[in-house]
């Protein structure tokens, strides 16, 4: 506001209708890419009224679905953690050449397409894969079972905890734990008690983003899980397998949850922004 | 002190012992750190090249030039990166206006401009297949007039514009931000209208981050699958895209077939990794000045 007024002050000649139609462009676009797509979610899955779309929700796939998908966030959002302030603190902690292609090799997941990442674990985990031989006498099964799942979403949202805390544990800097070891902390305590409550934030806006991505990912899945209706399916496998059957409404009951769960994904990044924001001025 | 140590040692052993001293006494969360990349990324991607090297050459080519591949490169990548460049231009207004004008609820609109990254790529297929279908709220207006947009290689186009906007605009917006108003009054007062201080003023630093926001954009639309495979109709020649290919050899399992495709959007999206890198370091250039 007081930046236009002071270009208006500036230049009286300037035209005023100006900002008002690019604002009304970049509302159009918006609204015809995303808003109306995204309130036709709720449009859709209601439009019968409430007692079908909970019946639709209480079918035994659907709670299936859903009950593998929380399964796989809950395990896969601890281990990316672990990996990803491994990573973080061994990346901003040394010195070293080739830094810069590091942090690339960590980003690499996000430039692999998620078909192709399914594919590679095809290649080392499935019947003719490397391990297959061994997976079979063993009687392990990886790919068309959970295990691949798992190794999919994690592989997937593999860079998210990491490049949220790097740059936060760069702008914090070594100062306050190097204190701490002069005062004879360990690494332990320098961790627990130093490291960790100053990239909280950063560290809960990466697992805020892990878990959208593990929850809604839905190509590497696809391709590892073989689509098993109650073994293998989780929610956003249901909402495409109900698409094709043409249960329409099934599927945008179910999409339904999965739009919430963006939902509350972007609120929360929108206060954890806000969060880390205020850190940094401080 | 640690560093001085170093330094001393650099001088008198060479420089492999030192490499090698420093790999076995690495610190443990440099052991997580590397066992699991080795686990996660490095072994899936030997696998993927170790497969496609077992092909022989000519074999190799023939199926990745195959014209049922020719024409899903073609889809993939020319859609993604006409939606890429509608997106640039789109994209960057949308960036100038959240980051220059005050409007109501400016800050829901600015948090909404996210939603491609939290909405699951399915729900964003089943939506927009719906919405822009003959029938439905957006594609009931543009079917009499002969445009078909679900099922349609314009479809993937949309599914492509989707995933794709947010990263132009979030790469431009904080560029944006700090750009001076300095140079631009500068320009004003030297008599330039609006229109050429934006074109020749504005643009010209900004150009690279816009680039750089569209590559990352016509990547991601490159690689994506989940709306994609919702939208379009899947027909060969028409609207099939590489990955749903690759997904439809697996399915018969024909791992050559998928192999070799999957190698060669691995190499193109490794290509634009380093070019995106390149953009950066780019744009990057005039920060110092």
């Amino acid at each position: 506001m007081t930046t236009d007024n002071k270009l208006k002050k500036n230049h009286p000649q300037k035209a005023n209708w100006v900002p008002g139609v690019l604002i009304a462009i970049a509302v159009s676009y918006l609204a015809l890419v995303q808003y109306i797509p995204a309130i036709n979610v709720f449009f859709q899955a209601f439009r019968k009224g409430i007692i079908p779309f909970f019946a639709n929700l209480s079918t035994p796939q659907f709670l299936h679905a859903a009950w593998l998908t929380l399964l796989l966030a809950a395990i896969t959002l601890p281990i990316n953690t672990v990996f990803g302030l491994c990573a973080a603190w061994a990346i901003t902690r040394h010195k070293f050449p080739g830094r810069a292609i590091v942090i690339s090799i960590i980003d690499l997941p996000f430039s692999i397409s998620p078909v192709v990442a399914g594919l590679m674990l095809v290649l080392v985990y499935g019947k003719r894969g490397w391990f297959g031989g061994f997976l079979e006498a063993t009687d392990l099964q990886i790919i068309f079972g959970f295990p691949g799942m798992l190794l999919a979403t994690s592989f997937v949202s593999m860079p998210f905890v990491a490049r949220e805390v790097i740059p936060v544990l760069e702008e914090f800097g070594k100062d306050q734990e190097e204190a701490a070891r002069t005062l004879g902390a360990n690494e332990w305590q320098i961790f627990w008690r130093v490291t960790l409550p100053s990239v909280r934030w950063g560290l809960l806006y990466g697992l805020i983003l892990t878990n959208a991505r593990t929850m809604g990912e839905f190509g590497a899945i696809s391709v590892v899980s073989g689509n098993i209706i109650g073994k293998t399916q989780t929610l956003p496998l249901f909402v495409e397998d109900a698409y094709k059957q043409y249960e329409t409404e099934a599927a945008f009951s179910a999409a339904v949850l999965l739009a919430l769960l963006a939902v509350v994904t972007l609120v929360l990044k929108e206060i954890l922004e806000r969060k880390t924001h205020i850190q940094d001025v401080e | 002190m640690k560093a001085s140590m170093t330094l001393e040692t650099n001088r008198k052993v060479p420089f492999w012992k030192v490499f090698i001293d420093n790999v076995i006494h690495l610190p443990w969360t440099w052991r997580i750190t590397i066992a699991y990349l080795t686990f996660m990324l490095l072994m899936p991607i030997t696998a993927l090249f170790l497969k496609a090297s077992t092909l022989p050459t000519a074999e190799f080519w023939e199926i990745a030039t195959s014209p049922l591949a020719l024409a899903t490169y073609n889809v993939t990548f020319i859609t993604a990166i006409l939606a890429a460049l509608l997106n640039g231009v789109f994209g960057t207004l949308i960036a100038w206006v959240l980051v220059r004008y005050d409007f109501p609820l400016k800050k829901i609109f600015d948090a909404t401009v996210d939603l491609p990254f939290a909405l699951p790529t399915a729900v964003a297929g089943l939506t927009l297949a719906t919405v822009y279908s003959e029938n439905g709220w957006i594609g009931s207006f543009l079917a009499p007039l002969g445009i078909k947009l679900s099922f349609t290689r314009a479809g993937v186009w949309v599914a492509m514009i989707f995933i794709s906007l947010p990263f132009v605009i979030r790469t431009v917006e904080p560029v944006l931000q700090e750009m001076e108003h300095d140079v631009e009054e500068a320009a004003w007062s030297l008599g330039a209208s609006q229109w050429e201080t934006f074109w020749k003023v504005i643009l010209p630093p900004l150009f690279p981050t816009i680039l750089t926001g569209v590559a990352l954009g016509f990547s991601r639309a490159v690689g994506e699958y989940g709306s994609i495979v919702i939208i379009s109709s899947n027909t060969p020649f028409q609207d099939l895209i590489a990955p749903v290919l690759i997904f439809q050899r697996l399915e018969q399992y024909d791992y050559a077939g998928a192999t070799v495709i999957g190698v060669v959007l691995l190499l193109i999206s490794l290509v634009l990794l380093l070019g995106i890198n390149f953009l950066q370091a780019w744009s990057r250039r005039y920060d110092n000045r």
